[in-house]
């Protein structure tokens, strides 16, 4: 099916047949000493699994992707593999323009350092230059209503108050790919309304976006495509975003997955 | 234009960065800085009190040999240790932004080489104080003193791998730098030994740079081509096996944090 609108626009993102492998196993913080006595004992044990298996989309120019499924359906992973920060084992992911990847926003922080401090750390992370910075960076305290905590340490901040500063850092990206994971609901009732007009304001302004959601809502009001996974497997990718939301919510309930 | 902006942009992560560990290191303590150019010179001084009766008795600038092995395996040892972290310590970093992982250890050397700075600059008054002649050779010594640099970026870079797939590393380095301590020549003289095991020394990278210092510095000579080409060498080697790991093991890290 070609749909002539769509023809027109760039593809922003094109995935295509993307596995990612994923290791577990008996390895992880064993010291050399351990590791050498085990391998003679042959009893060194590496699992491998795959986070995400067979998955093909493709995004246009100012698109929304919605990615849904359970715990442990690959979500994240994905989400790594197109901000490049693992590589898929099949498959080419290809995108164009800057990417800028809202992973777990609020680790990452430093607890010694103070609220500034860790603003501009956060800031050169996302690939901000310095003028940028200095212009935004009360823009930044107010949004995240942190005025008289400036100098304090980030340890001594709550948690509502971390998530604060991190939304208000992140929301500042001018990129072409948007990558959002479970960033959308923070802080108190003021604050989510808050944060979730700015979220609206940068997407509507022809960023590409993804998002992970466990909101089936915010998923139905924010995106116009939506992929659904099952332990790594693609189960639908459609712009259907209303039925196969439904279909999900079904899923949810009966644990039965639909026939596509 | 483009490439302008993003080596803007990783000028500013890499300050950033440099700004942060220095912080956390120093504690915004004066004394925290003082300490580490304090240590040294308390270290010089104990061998200086204990081994002047065996080695010093039949050697002129005693002093001046000691302190050059002090100070460029002080540097040695700061650099690589602490370079040792720069992965695990930054692991909730790299596993959720894509960025160039060798800026940690670049930025956790930064320090380092700034108290290599100051120190050599005490080295230098030292000298001073005991009538070294200072010639046109002392500026020689930029030439070991980039290639160590290098030569630590690149041990750093393999340690910092290895620590992230095994973290008794720290234990096991820990050891193996007091061997090479030893081996090192600090507070004794080589020449005692026979001419083949004095070749051996030459093995020890760390060594190599040490002597390069004490030919310019004592001897007032220039090195041979020998001990030129070993130092460069051991640079080159040692940050090409790092920079091999790093790209190798780029996306694998994450699996061991």
């Amino acid at each position: 099916m070609s749909d002539p609108v769509q023809e027109k626009r760039k593809v922003v993102i094109d995935c295509r047949d993307v596995s990612v492998r994923y290791l577990t196993g008996d390895f992880k913080s064993i010291g050399l000493k351990e590791y050498i006595l085990r391998r003679i004992k042959g009893d060194y044990h590496v699992t491998e699994f795959w986070a995400n298996r067979d998955v093909t989309f493709r995004l246009y120019a100012g698109d929304m992707l919605g990615i849904i499924g359970n715990n442990g359906a690959g979500k994240s992973t994905l989400l790594k593999a197109i901000s490049k920060i693992m590589v898929p084992s099949h498959g080419t992911i290809k995108t164009r323009g800057r990417i800028a990847a809202l992973l777990e926003l609020t680790s990452g922080f430093d607890g010694d350092l103070t609220i500034r401090e860790n603003t501009y750390l956060r800031g050169a992370l996302l690939g901000y230059t310095r003028d940028f910075m200095d212009k935004k960076y009360d823009e930044i305290i107010r949004f995240a209503e942190l005025e008289n905590f400036q100098d304090h340490y980030f340890k001594q901040l709550s948690s509502g108050m971390r998530s604060r500063l991190a939304f208000a850092i992140a929301s500042l990206v001018q990129s072409d790919i948007l990558i959002l994971d479970e960033v959308l609901a923070v802080g108190d009732g003021s604050f989510r309304q808050k944060s979730g007009d700015k979220l609206k304001q940068i997407l509507s302004s022809g960023v590409t976006g993804i998002l992970v959601s466990h909101s089936i809502r915010q998923v139905r009001a924010l995106c116009d495509k939506v992929l659904w996974l099952h332990r790594g497997r693609q189960i639908a990718f459609s712009d259907d975003v209303g039925k196969i939301c439904d279909d999900y919510m079904k899923f949810l309930q009966t644990k039965k997955l639909p026939e596509y | 234009m483009e490439i302008l902006q993003s080596l803007k942009r990783r000028q500013f992560l890499f300050e950033e960065l440099v700004k942060r560990d220095f912080r956390k290191k120093y504690k915004r303590t004066i004394l925290g800085m003082g300490w580490s150019i304090l240590s040294p010179l308390l270290t010089l001084l104990v061998m200086k009190l204990v081994f002047t009766q065996f080695f010093g008795r039949t050697m002129a600038h005693y002093t001046i040999y000691l302190f050059c092995g002090n100070l460029l395996f002080h540097y040695y040892r700061e650099s690589t240790s602490t370079g040792m972290s720069s992965l695990v310590n930054n692991a909730s970093i790299f596993t959720k932004i894509n960025i160039p992982k060798y800026l940690f250890l670049f930025s956790h050397n930064v320090a380092a080489l700034i108290n290599f700075s100051i120190n050599i600059g005490i080295f230098f008054i030292f000298c001073l104080v005991d009538r070294i002649d200072f010639s046109w050779r002392f500026f020689l010594l930029f030439y070991p003193v980039v290639c160590f640099l290098i030569f630590n970026l690149g041990v750093g870079l393999v340690l910092s791998a290895l620590y992230v797939f095994f973290r008794d590393v720290r234990y096991l380095y820990d050891v193996f730098t007091l061997l090479l301590m030893y081996l090192s020549a600090i507070f004794y003289s080589i020449e005692s030994f026979p001419a083949l095991y004095q070749k051996c020394f030459l093995l020890n990278p760390v060594f190599v740079y040490i002597s390069y210092f004490r030919t310019v510095v004592l001897a007032g000579e220039v090195p041979g081509l020998l001990v030129h080409a070993l130092c460069i060498g051991y640079a080159l080697v040692a940050f090409g096996i790092g920079a091999y790991i790093y790209k190798k093991y780029n996306h694998q890290f994450l699996y061991y944090v």
